[in-house]
């Protein structure tokens, strides 16, 4: 197991800041569009964070034109640009599923400060 | 010379790969070999080489086997196998030459024999794909193989027909597998997909 470990090392990206469940965050994702690339950017709420050494990935849920979005993103993929840390989010589970259900005003997120 | 290796399974994980896209692998220690017999065709009837993979205690191999050894003047190996090559390749081959993971390259393909993980006893359903029947709606028919035959004429069971039986552990070759790196330090090999059997399983890779 260790040598699967070792081989996930090499893989992993230590430039990603700390992050967690509840809080809101900027991923700017390289998107490729034919033979053009551009980065674009993804702002949400962190809904888990799933797996772990090099195959751990993260899930933001954003509302968008009144249609939640989900987007799930590898946290040490090389085509994650920047990942910001927008707001620390005071959470009492591990996985947000619940938000899912909620509109507007309930969908918030107490600030952890 | 080196067409073929011995492996044991490490485990799957991701790799990134070209255009950063994620790579399922299976990571193999395979090797170092060692050849331990060169089959001629004078001798033996064919041409091959033995290969010998895993170090092991002299005190556990039995004295046959430790004479075969002695014979070949290499250490005590776990496993053993025999490559079948073409007469030319097998006179180039020598008694203790070694076969390591710098024999394949990133890019080739390889074919990977292995036994696979044991089922037990099985139903159709599991072992023959079978549709079985409804689940619900009154039906008392839910797993079962079903008719399995005509009457009076043939009056036997076909041969051949899929019933429950025995499932697993048999040798399972997954061809054309992409190999997408080689880590001679370690020996290790990562195969793009998965191959038959468990982690630790012992495993024949050879060039596709």
């Amino acid at each position: 197991m260790n040598r699967i470990r070792a081989i996930e090392a090499q893989q992993m990206r230590d430039d990603i800041p700390e992050f967690g469940v509840g809080d809101t965050v900027k991923v700017s994702y390289k998107v490729v569009e034919g033979n053009r690339e551009r980065v674009q950017p993804f702002q949400g709420v962190v809904i888990r964070r799933h797996g772990s050494g090099a195959r751990e990935t993260f899930t933001v849920r954003k509302v968008s034109f009144a249609v939640g979005v989900e987007r799930t993103f590898p946290v040490h993929s090389p085509k994650i640009v920047k990942l910001e840390v927008i707001s620390r989010g005071k959470v009492r589970r591990s996985k947000l599923y619940y938000l899912r259900d909620k509109v507007g005003k309930a969908a918030r997120i107490k600030e952890r400060r | 010379m080196a067409r073929a290796i011995l492996g044991r399974k490490l485990g799957m994980t991701q790799v990134w790969g070209e255009g950063d896209r994620l790579i399922p692998v299976t990571v193999i220690e395979a090797g170092p070999c060692v050849v331990t017999q060169v089959r001629t065709k004078d001798r033996d009837g064919y041409s091959a080489i033995q290969i010998g993979f895993g170090d092991i205690k002299e005190s556990r191999v039995n004295k046959p086997m430790a004479g075969h050894f002695k014979k070949a003047g290499v250490a005590p190996k776990r496993h053993l196998a025999e490559v079948r090559l073409d007469e030319a390749e097998a006179a180039q081959a020598k008694v203790g030459d070694t076969i390591t993971v710098e024999a394949f390259e990133p890019g080739s393909r390889v074919h990977i024999t292995g036994t696979s993980k044991g089922k037990g006893f099985q139903g159709v359903m599991k072992r023959h794909n079978f549709a079985g029947g409804p689940g619900g709606h009154g039906s008392h028919f839910h797993r079962e193989p079903g008719s399995i035959g005509q009457c009076a004429s043939p009056s036997r069971v076909l041969k051949g027909l899929g019933l429950p039986g025995h499932m697993g552990s048999e040798t399972v070759t997954v061809r054309n597998l992409e190999v997408v790196k080689v880590d001679a330090e370690q020996n290790l090999l990562l195969v793009k997909g998965a191959v038959p059997g468990g982690k630790n399983g012992l495993l024949m890779i050879r060039l596709a």
